[in-house]
């Protein structure tokens, strides 16, 4: 009894050291007082169990939701956005900046003009509902490479036109489902959806898949970026890290 | 035949006593936060996919609310923290408890048990809603089922489907899936078995009132000498 009591707190203690080293390698940006402890567990289990990333699951096109739900924006009110969406996005374009060789303003011609990748995968949001949708875009991964990204470069900051921005690490970043999509069900993505490039990150939560991106910036750090969370859905409660 | 127990023997051993008291701090966590995290979505469906367009296996009788972003903000965390707490909890118990051979000799029904003159008697008693205590101290054979049920059924199907509604675990672990029939029923099941978990407790309690709260709640915090 005393000697398996003393055992048990051996092996608290020991699961505790080994949970703040590998917490400490790779801790999300942001945390919520003891709910740090709880996000940091998680993402380091997470980053563990993917760290061969493994793709999501892929499904076949019969498999695809006909009324795929449309969340947030529909339409960004932004005038320029009208004006750029009047003119079939022609004259658009997505700024990437940071720790990249070739910072500049990207159009979406440039983007479809690098391979594609078209995946159909499902879309699950923190508020319970998934759906299935085939998406269509280049891999995040192909463009970091074409803009040269650093190699001290740790996570990737996106904003939107409808005002939204968060950040990935490089984890999801290079990971091969991560697309910037400019696609969707075969045709083009429909405005409601995020038209003309939307983020897929499929091993997170919808509210990490951020429509209408407009500026992309690569760096090493977050905590000095706006109010230094590396989202804005942490605003609203929502862990950075969003596997779960 | 029987030896008798050294004076000394608790009716709940030490590892016992604190996971027990560590599962009713998370169990509370998880149940509130988990209705927190449903509110915005009280809908089931069975297969993949699911969404308020869609036409729902079940729905519980009220509206969805989803203005209230942190209930459901702090509904998640609150569940997840809960949840980390309840696995290395649980770990520790099912370690301790298959070192320590307390599933053979707790959990096994003895052979005066599989008796149906007995189990019947048992199961009368728990119908008239009589003192259900073993005279020996054991657990009985309606306590030896449920808590098996618990520990190896429940506990383990509301993890799995839990872990099947993340992205990330599931890309991990496909086979996640197959098991469940996909990221709706996974959600639907981790429902129905936290139901199932909740049901159990509500009995569970029941039961130590009719056994005496005061005494088994004192045994489960002192050890209860025998």
């Amino acid at each position: 009894m005393k000697l398996s009591r003393r055992q048990w707190i051996a092996g608290a203690a020991a699961a505790g050291v080994v949970g703040v080293a590998a917490s400490k390698a790779s801790l999300p940006p942001s945390s919520r007082g003891i709910f740090g402890v709880s996000d940091a567990l998680t993402y380091a289990a997470h980053r563990v169990l993917l760290a061969h990333q493994p793709l999501a699951r892929e499904f076949g096109r019969d498999m695809i939701t006909p009324d795929f739900p449309v969340n947030g924006e529909r339409s960004p009110g932004d005038p320029l956005y009208q004006q750029q969406r009047a003119r079939k996005f022609a004259d658009w374009s997505l700024s990437i900046t940071g720790l990249v060789e070739t910072p500049e303003d990207y159009s979406l011609a440039y983007f479809k003009s690098l391979p594609a990748r078209t995946q159909v995968t499902q879309h699950s949001c923190e508020e319970g509902w998934s759906a299935i949708a085939e998406w269509t875009g280049v891999q995040l991964s192909r463009v970091l490479k074409e803009v040269g990204v650093q190699p001290e470069a740790r996570y990737v900051v996106f904003e939107t036109v409808d005002g939204w921005w968060d950040s990935i690490d490089m984890a999801d970043a290079l990971h091969p489902q991560t697309l910037l999509a400019y696609g969707m069900n075969g045709g083009e993505l429909p405005v409601a959806y995020g038209a003309p490039l939307r983020l897929r990150v499929e091993r997170q939560l919808g509210y990490k898949n951020l429509k209408y991106v407009s500026r992309m910036l690569v760096t090493n750090r977050v905590d000095n970026i706006k109010d230094g969370t590396g989202s804005n859905a942490y605003e609203a409660g929502f862990a950075w890290y969003a596997g779960i | 035949m029987t030896a008798p127990a050294p004076a000394t023997q608790v009716i709940h051993k030490g590892p016992v006593r604190i996971t027990h008291w560590v599962n009713v701090l998370t169990f509370v966590a998880l149940a509130i936060s988990g209705i927190g995290i449903l509110l915005a979505h009280p809908r089931f469906y069975w297969g993949e996919t699911g969404f308020f367009d869609m036409p729902a296996a079940f729905e519980l009788p009220f509206d969805a609310n989803l203005e209230d972003l942190w209930v459901r903000a702090y509904g998640r965390e609150v569940h997840f923290l809960a949840a980390w707490i309840a696995v290395l909890n649980g770990t520790a118990y099912l370690a301790w408890g298959i070192y320590a051979r307390h599933f053979q000799s707790s959990f096994v029904p003895n052979r005066r048990q599989l008796q149906w003159a007995y189990i019947a008697q048992v199961l009368g008693r728990h119908v008239r809603l009589q003192n259900p205590s073993e005279e020996s101290g054991g657990y009985n054979i309606l306590q030896k089922t449920a808590y098996t049920g618990v520990v190896f059924v429940l506990l383990p199907a509301v993890i799995l489907s839990g872990l099947t509604m993340s992205p990330a675990v599931t890309a991990a672990f496909p086979q996640l899936f197959t098991l469940f029939g996909g990221r709706q029923s996974a959600r639907t099941i981790h429902f129905i078995v936290a139901n199932a978990l909740v049901l159990f407790v509500v009995i569970h309690v029941l039961m130590t009132y009719l056994a005496g709260f005061r005494r088994t709640l004192m045994s489960m915090i002192t050890g209860g000498k025998q």
